[in-house]
């Protein structure tokens, strides 16, 4: 199977989609240029120059236009050059595009696609290394998907682009040149199905995005102390995968939840939360959660280092839990 | 290219459709004065000579988006007053299953789509939905109706820029009636002219008398016929008044019963354009009584349909949220 980038993955799940589909339509800042500022976009101005648009910098502007586009006909794909800028479209987000098909009574489908880089790159500081997650998976009528491979953002970006709600789609920026096993023949990953990477039979790490290496790391150090991991990533956070988190927590008993949030009202929070609710009973530990520091990102290296947790911190957690 | 005057015919039909609004809303109010109406309710009444004229000149294939003043857009779009009626009464036959109440009426097979309980929340919607025609070579346009406050808000300038340097076939449409609330335009804002603010981005601003549904046919006829040419957007502002309160049971505090009284009784559309169609011979007193009755018919229709249509049950609370079921 060949090896590509996330990057790649991501793009060649446009440029297909696209081709099958002549609804789909992308927007967003600098998305012709050099092929957008990630290079996800490049090369569909060449072949469908009237289906991509450079946008003005107006997050609002971009995302009300998708949504009204989907509202009538249209499946458009609005990049948000860092999720840090969806703030300044969250009425768009939360008002509009979450709710307009409940409040109308289901009369309509609101097929939009954001895609939004997330997380930490090359020291850009407190306004553009944040992750919102949790923020998207507090407002009912959202579905948050983040994927850790390029097979994954290759096969949930395609169910994204043939579904019928919005999606927010987290793009970890530091995945984008990780390189992984994507098929060339046609797959698709449906939402709410998360992924055993790793089994093991004595403890649980459920890890979202950047994390998911980082546990699959953590795993190796952990088997040649005859510690066996179980790693878990929900890939879509919203619908979540309960079946098989809750499965897991019954064979292992111990479990550790792990993203790149800021820990207080993390995503985390939540998926332990659901744990503590109703797997009590299976738990023979605490649920431990190993997350961001509740800090804005700071700018020197220095600090920035200290705010993401690492393998180590994951192998530390689980040394505490099973020791 | 001058528009076509308006028939004896589309002006009875504007005409009908305005006491529509008004008599739906007389009895909404009296509805929710009685309990049976719950919650917010913000009434057109005294605006309606905007949306009618507007939406005389759309198809079905259309879009309007619409603000938390919603009822006028959705009549005069077409909409039926029973399912209309129905979602007031948080009824499962309501255009929403009851889910949507005043503020949230769609009906997306005729292009409405929906109320918006977020001042500026239809500016993205409408520039969408003209993004979409554009795309499809369709020659529909897509109608933006906003209040005088809503200029104030950022995305007015964000998709009416994008609006315009795309060419989208869309309109604008400022329903400049005075008051963002209860505080007067001039109290926080210098450029009380909308029209005014079209300039900055490149495209034609128009103001219109918008309590003279003919003057506003005109002009918007104008306007659309542009956007359907593929010119671009037009914005329009139609200086209006709001009869009654913010919403019902605002006691109005800001504003005097002299100024009131000065639009509502010398400058009613509807009357106004009434001694306009019978000075020209083209609607008798008969005429005029027939349609007012026909009406006040249809609202009562619609409020035994509403009155006896079902609430919604437990069961809906968890449906609609995606288009599978999750919660």
């Amino acid at each position: 199977m060949p090896k590509i980038s996330m990057r790649d993955a991501l793009r060649d799940a446009l440029h297909e989609e696209m081709a099958r589909d002549e609804t789909i339509i992308v927007l967003g800042e600098d998305v012709i240029a050099h092929g957008g500022p990630y290079a996800v976009t490049r090369g569909i101005y060449e072949k469908y120059p009237e289906r991509i648009r450079q946008t003005p910098i107006s997050e609002a502007g971009i995302v009300g236009t998708a949504l009204g586009a989907a509202l009538c006909g249209m499946r458009p794909v609005a990049e948000i050059m860092y999720v840090d800028f969806i703030t300044c479209a969250m009425d768009e987000v939360v008002n509009q595009m979450a709710k307009i098909r409940y409040m109308f009574g289901g009369q309509t489908d609101v097929p939009v696609v954001l895609r939004l880089p997330s997380g930490t790159a090359r020291l850009i500081a407190a306004q553009h290394s944040q992750t919102l997650e949790a923020w998207f998976m507090h407002v009912p009528g959202l579905q948050v998907v983040v994927p850790s491979t390029p097979y994954d953002a290759k096969g949930l970006m395609k169910t994204a682009l043939r579904g019928r709600d919005p999606v927010m789609f987290i793009e970890y920026k530091r995945l984008y040149t990780n390189e992984g096993e994507v098929p060339e023949s046609e797959y698709t990953i449906p939402f709410g199905q998360a992924d055993v990477k790793r089994a093991g039979q004595d403890v649980t790490i459920i890890a979202t995005g950047p994390m998911v290496g980082k546990a699959l790391e953590a795993a190796e150090t952990l088997a040649a102390e005859g510690i066996e991991a179980e790693v878990i990533d929900p890939r879509t956070l919203v619908p979540l995968d309960k079946a098989t988190i809750f499965a897991s927590v019954h064979k292992t008993n111990r479990v550790i939840v792990s993203d790149e949030e800021v820990k207080r009202g993390g995503a985390s929070a939540e998926i332990a939360s659901l744990i503590a609710e109703e797997c009590f009973d299976a738990l023979d530990a605490p649920v431990k959660r190993v997350a961001s520091a509740n800090v804005p990102m700071p700018f020197s290296p220095e600090l920035e280092k200290l705010v993401v947790p690492k393998a180590e911190h994951l192998v530390a957690a689980v040394r505490e839990l099973v020791g | 290219m001058p528009v076509e005057a308006p028939s004896a015919d589309t002006l009875k039909a504007i005409y009908t459709r305005m006491w529509r609004i008004r008599l739906f809303e007389e009895q909404a109010e009296y509805q929710s004065s009685q309990g049976k109406v719950m919650g917010a309710l913000h009434t057109y009444i005294g605006e309606e000579a905007v949306a009618v004229p507007v939406c005389a000149h759309l198809q079905d294939t259309d879009y309007i988006t619409s603000t938390h003043r919603g009822h006028g857009h959705c009549i005069a779009k077409g909409a039926d007053i029973k399912r209309m009626m129905a979602e007031l009464f948080g009824r499962a036959t309501g255009y929403c299953k009851g889910k949507g109440g005043s503020m949230h009426i769609a009906d997306f097979t005729i292009g409405m789509l929906g109320a918006n309980g977020i001042v500026a929340g239809g500016f993205g919607l409408a520039t969408g939905a003209g993004w979409a025609a554009q795309l499809r070579k369709s020659g529909q346009v897509a109608v933006c109706f906003f209040g005088d406050g809503a200029a104030n808000r950022g995305p007015f300038h964000e998709n009416i820029n994008i609006g315009a340097v795309w060419k989208l076939p869309v309109v604008y449409v400022c329903e400049n009636n005075q008051y963002a609330q209860w505080t007067p335009q001039k109290d926080v804002t210098l450029v009380t002219d909308i029209a005014n603010m079209a300039p900055a981005y490149g495209i034609p601003g128009v103001q219109v008398d918008g309590m003279d549904a003919l003057a506003v046919y005109e002009a918007a006829g104008e306007a659309i016929a542009r956007a359907r040419r593929g010119e671009g957007p037009t914005l329009l502002e139609c200086k209006t008044y709001r009869f009654h309160g913010h919403n019902f049971g605002d006691p109005q505090m800001y504003r005097s019963r002299e100024e009131i009284a000065d639009w509502a009784d010398k400058r009613d559309p509807i009357k106004r354009l009434a001694t306009h169609m019978q000075e020209a011979g083209i609607l008798t007193d008969a005429e005029d009584q027939a349609i007012q009755q026909q009406v006040a018919a249809d609202i009562q229709e619609a409020v035994r349909f509403a009155e006896s249509s079902l609430y919604p049950t437990p069961d809906e609370l968890h449906k609609d949220i995606y288009s599978y079921e999750y919660a």
